[in-house]
């Protein structure tokens, strides 16, 4: 399956961005052939919605499970109504997060676990 | 008498005076027969009601439009989404999401829809009320919490300017879009300061913000004798005028704590506020005319579509 992850950088070796909305980068990896492609967020620097629009984005790539940090409420909605699956409080490389999900060691979020605007300041 | 005339009482800096400043010189001109009008435009936080103590006559919701979804109609085209600039309208697998607190009313959506399946539906963004406090007409807004449409519900107060008083506009502070709404138009804009750096720098801001919507505007020194002389060697410099030096006076404060109006409880500040009163009288009105026009345009048609205000009785 395809699974995006929000990252700092560009590679698999890159950490986790700890924001969904202004995140970097999405890198969308297939679990099973651990081939990915990168996304750059457009939405990073945006004025607001950018958990939306990001949101979008990763419905789109096709990804079905969301691998964050911290995940704000319209976020996690738009998430949601694309039956995305989201897990937040991810920390790490991008390599190593993949490797948590793919051993189960992740727990799914049962909603947003921060404010809107949390990604601004960071 | 300046019957046709509308003020700003706006600053740079939070915290210098811009509500003293405009409750007294409203309570002051009524007083003195002036019909004078006095609107809160710092709807994010209003405070001149504490000072003028106005009876509420009546008070109305204000709303916007936003975009209300027939998911029955809805084909799922994704155009609406496509259309908005803020995010606040998205199409995600068939399914239309609506995030009403980023809706600016574009009306964007509900236009381009081919299956007519939106229709715009009011928001209840912030409330208007109506009142009198001694001789003082009192128009105040008040933006619900979480809400961000200030700039509407500034506008939505605005149109209640009355043609044959003098109006004094309670500006929010710093330079953002809310000051840009609540200034413009305005024949004159008081420029509220204190004199330290941190005030300084904020002036030369609100300076630059005047300057580029081409506002006549003055200065008030407020808290005079604290910092340094730097804003009076820049107003030089600058060659704006200075109309108003209110002292630093622990008893203004200690009025202000509780409430009370300066020149009600400390008489000696009568006089400044009478040659205040006399330099707004000088003020030639429409000396900034096209643009005092548009708001009292506005206020003659009526309500613009974007907002509305319905008043209960």
């Amino acid at each position: 399956m395809k699974i995006a992850i929000t990252s700092t950088g560009k590679t698999l070796d890159s950490q986790v961005d700890p924001r969904f909305g202004r995140a970097a980068y999405f890198v969308i990896v297939d679990t099973e052939t651990m081939d990915f492609g990168v996304i750059e967020n457009e939405s990073a620097a945006a004025a607001g919605g950018a958990g939306i629009s990001s949101g979008k984005v990763v419905i789109d790539s096709g990804a079905q499970a969301v691998l964050t940090g911290n995940c704000g409420p319209n976020a996690e909605r738009t998430l949601t109504a694309g039956g995305i699956k989201l897990y937040t409080a991810v920390t790490g490389t991008v390599a190593e997060a993949v490797e948590l999900f793919k051993n189960g060691k992740l727990t799914e979020a049962s909603g947003p676990n921060v404010e809107p605007h949390f990604g601004m300041d960071t | 008498m300046p019957d046709n005339l509308v003020i700003a009482v706006a600053s740079g800096k939070g915290g210098t005076g811009k509500t003293t400043i405009a409750t007294n010189l409203a309570h002051y001109t009524a007083r003195l027969g002036q019909k004078v009008q006095y609107l809160d435009c710092d709807v994010e936080e209003p405070n001149g009601h504490i000072f003028l103590k106005p009876k509420i006559d009546f008070s109305g919701a204000v709303t916007i439009d936003v975009p209300q979804v027939d998911l029955e109609k809805c084909t799922g085209c994704g155009k609406c989404g496509e259309i908005c600039q803020y995010s606040a309208i998205i199409c995600i697998k068939e399914n239309v999401l609506t995030f009403e607190q980023l809706c600016h009313s574009c009306s964007g959506c509900w236009r381009i829809c081919p299956a007519d399946a939106i229709k715009p539906k009011p928001l209840n963004i912030g409330d208007i009320e109506f009142g009198k406090a001694s001789g003082v007409d009192f128009v105040g807004g008040k933006l619900r919490i979480g809400y961000v449409r200030t700039p509407s519900l500034i506008k939505e107060v605005k149109k209640h300017i009355k043609e044959d008083h003098l109006a004094i506009i309670d500006v929010p502070p710093g330079t953002s879009c809310p000051v840009v709404e609540a200034v413009r138009g305005a024949d004159f804009v008081l420029l509220i300061t204190e004199p330290t750096p941190f005030g300084l720098n904020d002036l030369k801001l609100t300076v630059g913000l005047v300057r580029e919507m081409n506002l006549p505007f003055a200065i008030i020194i407020n808290r005079y004798g604290i910092g340094n002389n730097e804003v009076e060697k820049y107003c030089a410099a600058e060659n704006i005028d200075i109309v108003l030096k209110l002292p630093d006076d622990r008893r203004i404060a200690e009025a202000y704590s509780s409430g009370r109006i300066i020149v009600d409880v400390l008489s000696e500040y009568l006089k400044q506020f009478s040659e205040l009163y006399e330099y707004i009288k000088r003020i030639k009105v429409g000396i900034n005319d096209k643009r005092r026009l548009r708001v009292r345009r506005k206020n003659k048609s009526g309500f613009r579509s974007s907002s509305s205000c319905t008043q209960d009785p």
